[in-house]
């Protein structure tokens, strides 16, 4: 689509959104790939509305805090990326558009600010968010006395207090050693769900896999840098950057969200000095799934049941990264084992980030959805590739008092291994 | 528009039903050809239709025009707001309200989506055939509005086809209910009538569609040929031998090169052409056909025939076919979608015209186009900020358009004349073909608030 960017006049990421923007031909194959289009079936929130509008504050014919509030709403679950034919750079577009927004001070509500202040000083810090969980924990009767959005956030909290686990700096394989690989284990998910990790060292040296935890990592910046908050993200990756080992096969995460955004340090690093670390670094990053399924399991998966189970796309793994077959693979190692389809699969559960917690009325409406398709599946297990999916599609299932039990992959697999599958 | 419409039109919706900030009219300034663009007054979202008759009585009261809009799809500019008027959003009547399986029928909101009927019914082994490439997002009410063709529809037929009954608003609030349940009625068809008036008659709320049975199998093949020429013989040269594929479609090099950039469907990008058939029936019948068809395909000059195993062979080669047109986008920032129609003996010879007029003004043009019906859809692109472009692109595409005028065909196929061909339409007709329609369309729409301005230009006052 033609437009009148003034690319130099919209800072240093003008040429990225001019060119998102230029090959949008606004054909509307978005649309009912859009979770807000489907929920709220208005053009303003479906991709193309966004990049319509995106397009007119860059083009200086519309204000800009006119225009915010709908960008914000964005998920970014990329799930218009999939459906697009011209394959625009929508996510580009959106983390560009985002640091343009914060760089020119865009007005948020009172509540939001402050809001956004307080998680992006807490959430990537492990001990940090530790502590405010456990606070948070401890204050979970008053949620009743609460606005709904400040609800929102105790009800995503765990029901016990989550385990402050040290894991060894190295776990050796058993047996013959295929490969060495680093561990990064996530900022939330270290502190809400350790025991992804535990499952995912455990199922790795199974099968002759190395794993080496280093100490000092933190967040790899993914949920500042999908916010547009460009500096704090570049920080926290030159953190990792500094404590990984390059000799490795490669560094695994556990979390979509993780893979998907270190996927783009191409861009957060673009004409910065650290360009070719971040390179060599987000070069050998790759989601546990995929490096699994990639080597190939050798130890044989021995189950005494059938079982049926329901797995969930995670939108950073499969609209963002592609990964789609993997995981599917994975699971068929475990005998007796059938998956079944989610309907409506490739539409987000809500999560996204912190969006769950800075628009629930919306965040609800597809956590309610997605919990209705898993039930009508009928299965036992959800099983996932994501903590933060992980957490929404537990409360929504809890809160329509469905007990089907939400696991990560890799627990899964180990579950299986240990005989309690 | 007066404070008072609006007003009355709060009435009728709430306040967050109808959209009139600046950031909320925005996004509704174009369908799916950017080449125009104008804000609407309001946009209003009814969430049913007791809404929508109510707002369409209100603006045939205020004499206050209105645009339907399903997913703002359109390529003919058909749903382009009205900058003194509203624009209707259907999307929100989504429901589908009845799937007779015994009988074969299927009663859905305007705003359903096309590919969601099929999805309804298939568990009955049972779909709804016509197909436009924009099926997994584009409305049945607007398919009805513009009788929408579709790949599959060489041999299924239009829209026309398989619609059974309307129930519709006109243009003056009056509810109608045309055709019915059966395929026969009595009396004149004004189900025919009504699908394709492209909104000029007013809003089809509730349609009966036909469904038919899913064939037992497909058999789906794609050729690459060195010329457009010899892929347009070919389709010939299969018609010849009487078979009746299911879908014919041709894509030039230009086109496939834009769909291999996206998609990836694994089509030759060497191919000067590439031709991809499709045979649907009773298994032990297409076998047969389809031995027959790869020997006239080979015959025909092809050097690469690949056939699908698979279904999911099959869903990459369409999808390549149906992305087509977004895919484009990939390499122009602009084009025009023509959509006129040959008669198809004239195909091979047609593209060569298309072919010259192209080199004449220096512009690139790609073709992708239904080629066992003639449609073609030559995309005109370009960089419509430079004005000198613009200009020879328009040209270009008119004189697409008067070459298949010439031949004995059509101004177009099935997306529609909506704004972008009115000025085809004396080409088309004649004087007293224009007035009568016009007449017509002034009784069943008297002020001319339904879609007014598109398909005739108004400034044609009938008789004069």
């Amino acid at each position: 689509m033609q437009h009148n960017i003034e690319v130099n006049n919209v800072g240093p990421n003008g040429q990225i959104m001019a060119d998102a923007v230029k090959s949008c031909v606004h054909c509307g194959f978005c649309l009912p790939a859009c979770p807000t289009y489907r929920v709220l079936g208005q053009e303003m929130d479906s991709p193309r509305g966004r990049i319509l509008l995106m397009k007119n504050v860059l083009e200086g014919t519309l204000s800009l805090n006119e225009a915010n509030p709908f960008i914000e709403k964005c998920l970014g679950c990329m799930a218009c990326v999939t459906a697009c034919p011209p394959s625009v750079p929508y996510g580009d577009l959106l983390v560009s558009f985002r640091e343009y927004a914060n760089e020119t001070n865009v007005k948020y509500s009172f509540f939001d600010k402050y809001l956004k202040k307080f998680m992006y000083a807490i959430m990537p810090y492990t001990a940090r968010f530790r502590f405010v969980v456990y606070i948070g924990i401890i204050l979970k009767s008053l949620r009743n006395f609460l606005p709904l959005k400040l609800r929102a956030m105790f009800d995503l909290l765990p029901a016990s207090f989550p385990v402050n686990e040290k894991f060894p700096e190295t776990v050796y394989a058993i047996g013959n050693k295929r490969a060495r690989v680093a561990l990064l284990q996530g900022c939330v998910q270290s502190v809400l769900a350790p025991r992804i990790n535990q499952a995912t060292i455990r199922v790795f040296a199974r099968n002759g896999i190395e794993v080496i935890v280093p100490q000092g990592q933190g967040c790899c910046g993914a949920l500042t840098y999908h916010a547009g908050l460009s500096d704090s993200s570049r920080n926290m990756a030159l953190q990792n950057m500094k404590v990984f080992p390059k000799d490795v096969d490669a560094i695994i995460t556990t979390a979509a969200g993780c893979g998907s955004a270190i996927s783009e340090y191409s861009r957060l690093f673009q004409d910065t000095p650290q360009y070719e670390m971040a390179m060599d670094f987000s070069g050998i990053v790759e989601d546990a799934i995929s490096f699994l399924d990639g080597l190939g399991i050798v130890d044989e998966v021995i189950v005494n049941e059938d079982r049926e189970i329901a797995y969930h796309d995670a939108c950073h793994l499969s609209h963002a990264q592609g990964i789609r077959n993997a995981p599917r693979r994975l699971l068929h190692h475990i005998p007796r084992l059938k998956i079944v389809d989610i309907m409506d699969g490739e539409i987000c559960c809500g999560s996204a980030g912190i969006y769950n917690l800075e628009h629930p009325e919306v965040a609800n409406k597809l956590g309610v959805q997605k919990a209705v398709n898993i039930i009508k599946t009928g299965v036992d297990y959800l099983v996932t590739s994501n903590i933060g999916c992980m957490t929404q599609i537990e409360v929504s299932l809890r809160a329509m008092n469905s007990n089907i039990n939400v696991k990560h992959i890799m627990e899964i697999l180990d579950d299986a291994y240990r005989g309690e599958f | 528009m007066s404070k008072s419409f609006l007003d009355k039109l709060k009435d009728i919706v709430t306040d967050e039903q109808v959209l009139t900030a600046h950031s909320e009219l925005i996004p509704y300034e174009s369908d799916g050809l950017t080449a125009f663009k104008a804000l609407p007054r309001a946009v209003v979202l009814p969430n049913k239709q007791s809404e929508v008759i109510s707002i369409v009585r209100l603006c045939h009261e205020h004499s206050v025009p209105f645009v339907a809009r399903g997913s703002g799809t359109s390529l003919s500019g058909g749903s382009l707001p009205n900058e003194r008027g509203i624009v209707i959003g259907l999307n929100r009547l989504n429901s589908i309200l009845d799937l007779n399986i015994e009988e074969r029928y299927a009663v859905v909101e305007c705003g359903v989506i096309n590919n969601d009927v099929s999805e309804a019914s298939k568990h009955y082994g049972l779909h709804y055939a016509p197909d436009p490439s924009s099926q997994l997002v584009c409305t049945i009410g607007g398919n009805v509005a513009f009788n929408s063709g579709g790949a599959h529809c060489l041999k299924h037929g239009m829209t026309s086809n398989h619609v059974l009954g309307i129930k519709a608003v006109l243009p003056d609030g009056t509810v109608v209910q045309i055709g019915g349940h059966s395929l026969d009625s009595v009396g004149p068809d004004l189900v025919g009538l009504f699908v394709g008036s492209e909104g000029l008659f007013g809003i089809a709320l509730e349609i009966i569609l036909r469904l038919v049975p899913m064939p037992e199998g497909f058999r789906t093949l794609l050729a690459a040929y060195p010329s457009m020429e010899q892929a347009g013989d070919a389709v010939s040269s299969i018609i010849d031998a009487g078979l009746l594929p299911t879908a014919m479609e041709i894509m030039d090099n230009l086109t496939i090169k834009a769909v291999e950039a996206t998609v990836h469907a694994g089509y030759p990008t060497d191919a000067g052409a590439v031709l991809i058939v499709e045979l649907e029936g009773e298994i032990v019948e297409i076998e047969e056909e389809f031995k027959c068809l790869r020997k006239i395909i080979y015959e025909s000059g092809a050097y690469n025939v690949t056939s699908a195993n698979n279904q999911n062979e099959r869903a990459l080669i369409w999808k390549g076919r149906k992305g087509a047109f977004g895919a484009l986008g990939k390499i122009s920032p602009a084009y025009i979608v023509q959509d006129g129609v040959v008669p198809r003996s004239q195909l091979g010879s047609a593209l060569a015209e298309i072919d010259s007029l192209s080199e004449k003004y220096g512009i690139r043009v790609a073709n992708v186009f239904h080629a066992g019906d003639g449609n073609l859809h030559p995309n005109v692109l370009f960089n419509n900020s430079d004005e000198e472009m613009l200009e020879k692109a328009e040209l270009l595409a008119s004189e697409i358009v008067q070459m298949c005028i010439r031949r004995g065909g059509v101004i177009t196929g099935e997306h529609g004349v909506g704004m972008e061909k009115r000025e085809f339409m004396n080409d088309m007709f004649s004087d007293k073909d224009m007035d009568q329609m016009l007449i017509l369309t002034d009784i069943i729409d008297p002020h001319q608030i339904a879609n007014n301005d598109k398909v005739f230009s108004r400034s044609r006052v009938p008789g004069i």
